[in-house]
């Protein structure tokens, strides 16, 4: 048997799905032969929403990163961005599988929701990201300025979370944090030579950061969600100096001033933690989830 | 385990090891130069209730040469009559560039890529300037190199060119 013909046996006797590609069929388990029980101590349903909030930022980042391709201004840029949404997609889809094991874990006898399932067939109010991801980019200053502080945060708390109680997420963090670290410098590099670089290139990267500021304060909110974990969650208040500091740092060296202005406000108390998001994520869900939608359990 | 003609019984030991040089021989479809092994991605091979366990890990988060590696192992087992194959995925500890072998980075060199110098240990501090020490080129032996992409054609490469020869090599990241 020819590795052909091996690979065409295996899809059609169905052993494994290796080589289709599949909406809703779960053609690949990226938590497949891993021990997902939930500790006793841990709350099950909580640490299942915790899981989503931090896949939810991921993959939503991820698709807004995916936008940028054949538009950024070099093909060592664009192989770059490739990579990095490639890692927050990777991150996005273990999270989203472990989200969905926890979930299963107070079913009886079932494993909750697969990450296509989550991924594809959630409305808007059911994502849990932070809204910082959603909005697209104005321009490259914008990108990198976002970016900075989406790896500089997510860093900061990935490297708590290799702490974590549960296993799974802390293997998940620690994979991240080695990733997220190239994220961070080179997000760095580019806002340092944008700001430090020419008075045009250096006006629209200080404009950029007053932009994406108001999104920040968001990101060390705390949540009902994650004061549910001790031991397994970080408390998001905890990250705000490190992240500070760090942005601070690349902010001097870039010659640019940290933005001022009041945080975006929450509708009706609530914000991205919550399910309530700004106008722009709708248009980036329906991309996302089109296709699958049309086509459920599609396979080619 | 249960393998063509044989029972694992009476195999034993032999057989474990027949699957370890054939799950290890396998090669990495980003860096065919290399084999899993050498890339330190296969964990381990092991017999459990009867069936062969092989157990992998990943490079990257997103690493899309996984479920190939995965296909490969079924695949190169089978022909070698290996009948139950398990792929398993060990996400802890997490993968380093470090566990790359004395003979991966021979041949890493050998194919004009520069092999990965010592990960950072713990938190890594935000670096604006150089931060991994002189990368050598593999053609000439050359400290004299700059960096000219951080992230190459897959996850786990940059891009460099040596100022002494003037050529352009990838350099696998130390994670």
């Amino acid at each position: 048997m020819t590795e052909d013909e091996f690979a065409a046996y295996q899809s059609l006797s169905g052993e494994t799905e290796d080589h289709r590609w599949a909406f809703g069929t779960g053609f690949t388990d990226p938590l497949e032969g891993i021990d997902t029980s939930v500790p006793d101590s841990v709350d099950a349903q909580a640490l299942a929403t915790y899981c989503l909030m931090l896949g939810d930022d991921a993959l939503v980042y991820s698709h807004r990163l995916q936008q940028w391709m054949t538009r950024m201004p070099e093909l060592e840029e664009e192989t770059a961005l490739a990579n990095i949404a490639l890692d927050l997609l990777g991150q996005a889809r273990m999270l989203l599988a472990r989200a969905g094991r926890a979930e299963g874990a107070l079913l009886t006898g079932g494993n909750g929701p697969d990450e296509d399932e989550l991924a594809y067939f959630r409305d808007e109010h059911e994502f849990r990201n932070v809204r910082l991801v959603e909005a697209l980019d104005a321009d490259f200053a914008e990108l990198a300025g976002r970016l900075l502080v989406f790896s500089a945060w997510r860093l900061a708390l990935f490297a708590r979370l290799a702490e974590s109680a549960d296993p799974v997420l802390a293997a998940i963090a620690a994979k991240g944090v080695k990733e997220l670290t190239y994220h961070r410098d080179y997000a760095a590099q580019w806002v340092i030579r944008l700001g430090d670089g020419t008075p045009l290139s250096h006006g629209k990267m200080q404009a950029a950061l007053g932009t994406i500021w108001p999104l920040v304060d968001e990101l060390f909110e705390a949540d009902p969600v994650t004061a549910a974990l001790p031991g397994v969650a970080a408390d998001p208040a905890g990250l705000r100096g490190e992240v500070g500091a760090v942005l601070d740092a690349v902010f001097a060296a870039a010659t640019l001033d940290r933005p001022g202005g009041a945080p975006m406000a929450r509708v009706a108390g609530k914000s991205g933690r919550d399910g309530v998001h700004t106008e722009a994520f709708g248009y980036l869900l329906a991309e996302l989830q089109s296709v699958a939608r049309a086509h459920p359990g599609a396979t080619w | 385990m249960t393998r063509a003609g044989d029972s694992w019984a009476s195999a034993g030991e032999a057989d474990l090891d027949a699957a370890r040089a054939v799950a290890g021989a396998v090669p990495d479809p980003e860096l065919p130069v290399v084999t899993v092994a050498d890339l330190g991605i296969l964990r381990d091979v092991a017999a459990e209730d009867g069936r062969l366990v092989v157990t992998i890990t990943p490079t990257y988060s997103g690493c899309p040469a996984l479920r190939e590696i995965a296909h490969d192992l079924q695949y190169r087992l089978s022909q070698a009559g290996f009948a139950e194959v398990i792929v398993r995925t060990a996400l802890a500890p997490a993968w380093s560039s470090d566990w790359i072998t004395a003979e991966g980075r021979r041949k890493l060199r050998a194919a004009g890529l520069a092999p990965p110098n010592r990960a950072p240990k713990g938190p890594v501090p935000l670096t604006l300037g150089d931060r991994r020490g002189p990368v050598l080129c593999p053609r000439c032996g050359s400290g004299d190199t700059r960096q000219t992409a951080a992230f190459g054609g897959t996850a786990c490469k940059a891009l460099f060119r040596c100022e002494a020869c003037r050529e352009p090599f990838e350099y696998v990241k130390e994670i």
